[in-house]
């Protein structure tokens, strides 16, 4: 397994959100994490991302405890793109990018080598940002601002990426074409990725397996198909939906939000 | 799009050539002009290690003005790059070398020196820059960044250490005002000339401890550039982009004690360069990469102190101005004024 975690527990100082948990990940999947607001999603993302320490239990990135590990051999492997990202001023795109090659620069190196360089400008061109590469961060939209950092993400040439809602701030075009340039990097180059993401339909496309959390423990994980029922949805997010197979997935429907109306196994009272 | 780029750069480069050429001039000015007025030709001749056309000049250029001018000079860039490590550390606009309670530390320990001399009856202590002051804010300095450091280790929000070292202040300013209160009018005097600052008071055998001192932190700022480029985007990306935070945290909170809390003992404690140039530094530059700002940063510390210097010390006159009032009051229009044009401009 390429991460994983062993009774896993975590949160904010003495409040425990993430409890007994266990997770793993294999090389190349796409693990989306799903449930409602105040679950532990973004805590459990940070827990994996060595972001937050864990209270309990293990989290192992490549067989080996994280926390053992350096930071700086954690970012060589493991990329992290928070949900809020401070926008730095007096910074070009370029620029940005480029601080995502830290992890694999000694100290005393201060510029960029031919394959730092290299890295940096593929990372660039994947987003589609080329032609902005020397606009300052600050003036960009929000979209290309999120754009921007996948690239200072992609530039870590990481195995793993972790994004917390990567989509908040794109229109729906740009959100497909953020996840379908994920998934052309989860199919050509096997980049494992976990997101955090609210919108349950994309999380039915895009991932391998979705993990349903509620209260900070699994509710559910597999396969979207095994995951996304009427009774899994009634339970974690206490709503009434609609659930149809098309061409592109899954498609579920939210059609009440009546949990008093429903026991917990989704059907009516 | 990228001779843009290289535009850019162009443009940065000229700045720092443009920077040097402006620091040389106010040098040379600085070794020129005082109470006495000297030829610029015979302060070149003097540098040169030959002789002037009057011999009293070559003892006052190389015995007062030179140490005076490589004080302010060192003293202006320590406070400059104090300031920018620390807005970047705590990502606050309005953080200075002096947050933290290191003026306050320093403040505290010159204090603690002056009520002692009154207590024990000893004689009054000379002013800035006697062995007993510099050791006096050292200490002062040192314990008080102590603290803070420690508090560092169990505190893990930057914001929060932030307030706990102004709180630090406070407390040290309170206790100070409570020895003042007992002190004697000539001692309170002597106080608060040292808290008005002078870079005259580095004597030509303090020199090589205080530029050793200070070029110790300088290179230290210099090697932490990369670190603080990734504090620009918070201290959670920065921690995935494999900055180890607590390490880079102390070593950057003990950098800006050594710079300050040096500057604050040989020179008393001088307010606005430290939060003042790095503001004006991005302006200039358009940038905030470090690698590219910290020269800029120490450049620009260096011009400020050394015109705040020459006009603090009136030319042909033999009055001399606090020099915290002039880097102020000097300083502020300048700075306003250029970070408005820029904001304007872009």
């Amino acid at each position: 397994m390429l991460l994983q975690t062993h009774h896993l527990s975590g949160g904010y100082q003495n409040h425990p959100v993430i409890s007994d948990l266990f997770l793993s990940l294999k090389p190349g999947e796409w693990l989306s994490l799903v449930g409602a607001n105040g679950s532990g999603k973004s805590t459990l993302l940070k827990l994996l991302g060595n972001v937050l320490s864990p209270q309990q239990g293990v989290v192992r990135l490549d067989g080996v405890a994280i926390h053992t590990q350096s930071a700086q051999a954690v970012a060589q492997k493991m990329a992290f793109l928070p949900q809020q990202q401070t926008i730095p001023g007096g910074l070009t795109v370029q620029q940005l990018v480029s601080l995502g090659r830290s992890p694999h620069q000694p100290w005393w190196q201060w510029e960029l080598n031919a394959e730092d360089q290299h890295s940096v400008d593929l990372a660039i061109t994947q987003v589609r940002l080329t032609s902005l590469r020397h606009r300052w961060v600050e003036d960009l939209s929000g979209g290309e601002r999120q754009r921007a950092f996948l690239a200072l993400a992609l530039a870590q040439n990481p195995k793993i990426l972790l994004l917390d809602e990567p989509t908040t701030f794109l229109d729906v075009r740009y959100q497909l074409e953020l996840l379908e340039l994920l998934k052309a990097l989860n199919h050509d180059r096997g980049l494992s990725i976990i997101t955090v993401l609210h919108e349950i339909n994309l999380a039915a496309r895009y991932s391998d397996r979705i993990c349903m959390i509620k209260a900070g423990e699994i509710a559910a994980m597999g396969t979207p198909e095994a995951v996304l029922t009427q009774s899994n949805l009634a339970h974690t997010f206490g709503i009434q939906t609609l659930i149809t197979k098309t061409a592109v997935g899954l498609m579920v429907y939210a059609i009440a939000s009546c949990p008093s109306e429903l026991d917990h196994h989704g059907a009516p009272r | 799009m990228k001779s843009s780029q290289n535009a850019l750069v162009n443009a940065q480069m000229g700045l720092v050539l443009i920077l040097i050429a402006i620091l040389l001039m106010l040098f040379c000015l600085s070794l020129a002009t005082g109470s006495v007025s000297i030829p610029l030709q015979d302060v070149v001749t003097v540098l040169q290690g030959q002789s002037p056309q009057k011999a009293s000049w070559s003892a006052i250029i190389l015995q007062f003005r030179l140490p005076k001018a490589i004080t302010a000079m060192l003293a202006g860039s320590a406070l400059a790059v104090s300031g920018l490590q620390m807005q970047t550390l705590f990502q606050n606009p309005l953080a200075g070398p002096y947050v933290l309670g290191v003026s306050s530390g320093a403040s505290l320990g010159v204090a603690l020196a002056v009520l002692a001399t009154t207590v024990m009856g000893a004689q009054r202590i000379a002013l800035t820059g006697s062995g007993t002051t510099i050791i006096a804010a050292l200490l002062g300095a040192a314990g008080v960044m102590g603290c803070v450091v420690i508090a560092a280790n169990y505190v893990k929000n930057s914001v929060t250490l932030l307030v706990i070292g102004l709180l630090f202040g406070y407390l040290t300013s309170a206790v100070v005002n409570l020895l003042l209160y007992f002190s004697v009018p000539e001692q309170i005097q002597t106080y608060l000339i040292w808290t008005f600052g002078s870079f005259a008071t580095v004597t030509q055998r303090q020199l090589p401890l205080f530029l050793g001192l200070v070029l110790t932190g300088l290179a230290i700022a210099f090697s932490q550039s990369k670190s603080l480029n990734l504090l620009l985007l918070g201290e959670t990306q920065a921690r995935t982009l494999g900055l180890t935070l607590s390490r880079v945290r102390l070593l950057m909170i003990g950098n800006v004690s050594l710079l300050a809390g040096t500057v604050t003992a040989f020179c008393g404690p001088i307010a606005f360069l430290g939060i003042a140039v790095p503001h004006l530094g991005r302006s200039l530059l358009r940038s905030t990469d470090h690698r590219r700002l910290m020269p800029v940063v120490v450049l620009l510390g260096a011009i400020l102190a050394l015109i705040a210097d020459l006009v603090s010390q009136l030319p042909g006159r033999q009055t001399i101005l606090p020099l915290n009032s002039i880097t102020a009051l000097i300083g502020t229009p300048i700075v306003v004024w250029i970070i408005v044009r820029r904001q304007s401009h872009r």
